[in-house]
């Protein structure tokens, strides 16, 4: 299989399980990239998350970085676009019915049941990145830090990402 | 939406979203929210989070979702692209030319450090992310049950995506029918 129709394929299918958001789908995604297709390092995984973490947009872009890295420009527009399409396609079928089942119950069920499903898979996705990157103590008091600050402080996290970087500039 | 609102220009969805996209750092959400309810007022908050809702539990990028969702209520097909290549575009180019600066110097030692850090960062950004979602979980056994399943399957078991879901997902739609 070309590496484009590849891209297609594998992030097409992660669209659709994206459950409450793409970050669900990163331990998924460092699996394929990582361990099964030896595109990248683990290490290298959790750095381009982080570009992508630091630039203007939604945090499907780590899909661009992946695709750009494994098959160029076109390779980047493709698994971002695959990442989208099939979603995006199915919100505007179920957009219509959604207003009116407003009241129903149904709707607040499966809201309430895919709840603690995103929850358990982003706190995957966390450890994920966390074992991938802090691969030394002042690394890992690196997110730590990060974490508390964003959870306690109205602080914007471009400050925290570029507090991160100055430290393993000048420190590591 | 109310049907008294006027129909949005491809222009006007395209802008919005474009600009939505581009001062977006750390999350869209709050940026698409400030643009959408207090600077054009195309929706009421309630609105607003009715659709938002909608796109968070569908599958995919949620803010995303919410321009294709949008931009198809008011042009359709077309309205629904226009909304979504204002939101990726530029930043779809940003993160390409940053891509390629990885790509000829994240070799070098001191942009290695520096990326290290900046993951180092990135991580915790999403710890607190997963600690956000998991706090109004944490109200019941049955949802800390599906929380911490989902997470073993995937982590301990290294199960993949598709049945991590096929698995969890019924159990879970069945403790919160009985709820």
């Amino acid at each position: 299989m070309t590496p484009l129709l590849t891209l297609a394929e594998l992030f097409g299918k992660l669209s659709l399980l994206a459950v409450g958001g793409v970050n669900s789908t990163l331990p998924a995604i460092a699996h394929e990239v990582v361990e099964q297709r030896h595109w990248m390092t683990a290490r290298q995984f959790s750095q381009l998350f982080a570009i992508a973490q630091s630039a203007p947009g939604p945090n499907m872009l780590v899909c661009v970085l992946i695709g750009a890295r494994v098959a160029g420009i076109l390779g980047g527009v493709v698994a971002g676009l695959a990442m989208v399409l099939p979603a995006g396609v199915l919100v505007m079928l179920v957009s219509g019915v959604w207003q009116r089942f407003q009241q129903a119950r149904w709707r607040r069920v499966v809201q309430a049941a895919i709840l603690p499903i995103t929850a358990g898979l982003v706190l995957a996705a966390a450890a994920v990145l966390v074992k991938a990157s802090d691969t030394s103590v002042l690394l890992a008091l690196v997110s730590v830090v990060s974490a508390v600050l964003n959870l306690r402080t109205r602080l914007h996290p471009l400050w925290l990402l570029a507090g991160g970087a100055a430290l393993g500039f000048f420190l590591a | 939406m109310s049907d008294t609102k006027p129909r949005l220009s491809h222009g006007a969805l395209f802008s919005g979203f474009f600009h939505a996209g581009i001062i977006g750092f750390g999350g869209v959400l709050p940026f698409a929210r400030r643009i959408i309810v207090e600077e054009r007022k195309w929706l009421s908050q309630a609105e607003f989070n009715d659709l938002f809702a909608l796109c968070q539990f569908m599958p995919g990028a949620n803010i995303v979702n919410f321009a294709f969702a949008f931009g198809a209520r008011h042009r359709g097909v077309t309205g629904a692209a226009a909304a979504v290549f204002g939101l990726l575009g530029a930043p779809i180019f940003i993160v390409l030319v940053l891509g390629g600066l990885y790509a000829r110097f994240g070799g070098l030692a001191p942009v290695q450090h520096m990326l290290g850090g900046l993951a180092a960062a990135a991580s915790g950004l999403v710890i607190a992310t997963a600690c956000k979602i998991a706090w109004p979980v944490m109200r019941g056994v049955a949802p800390i049950a599906v929380a911490v399943a989902s997470f073993a399957l995937v982590i301990l078991l290294h199960l993949s995506l598709p049945l991590t879901m096929l698995a969890v997902l019924p159990v879970s739609l069945a403790l919160a029918w009985r709820a």
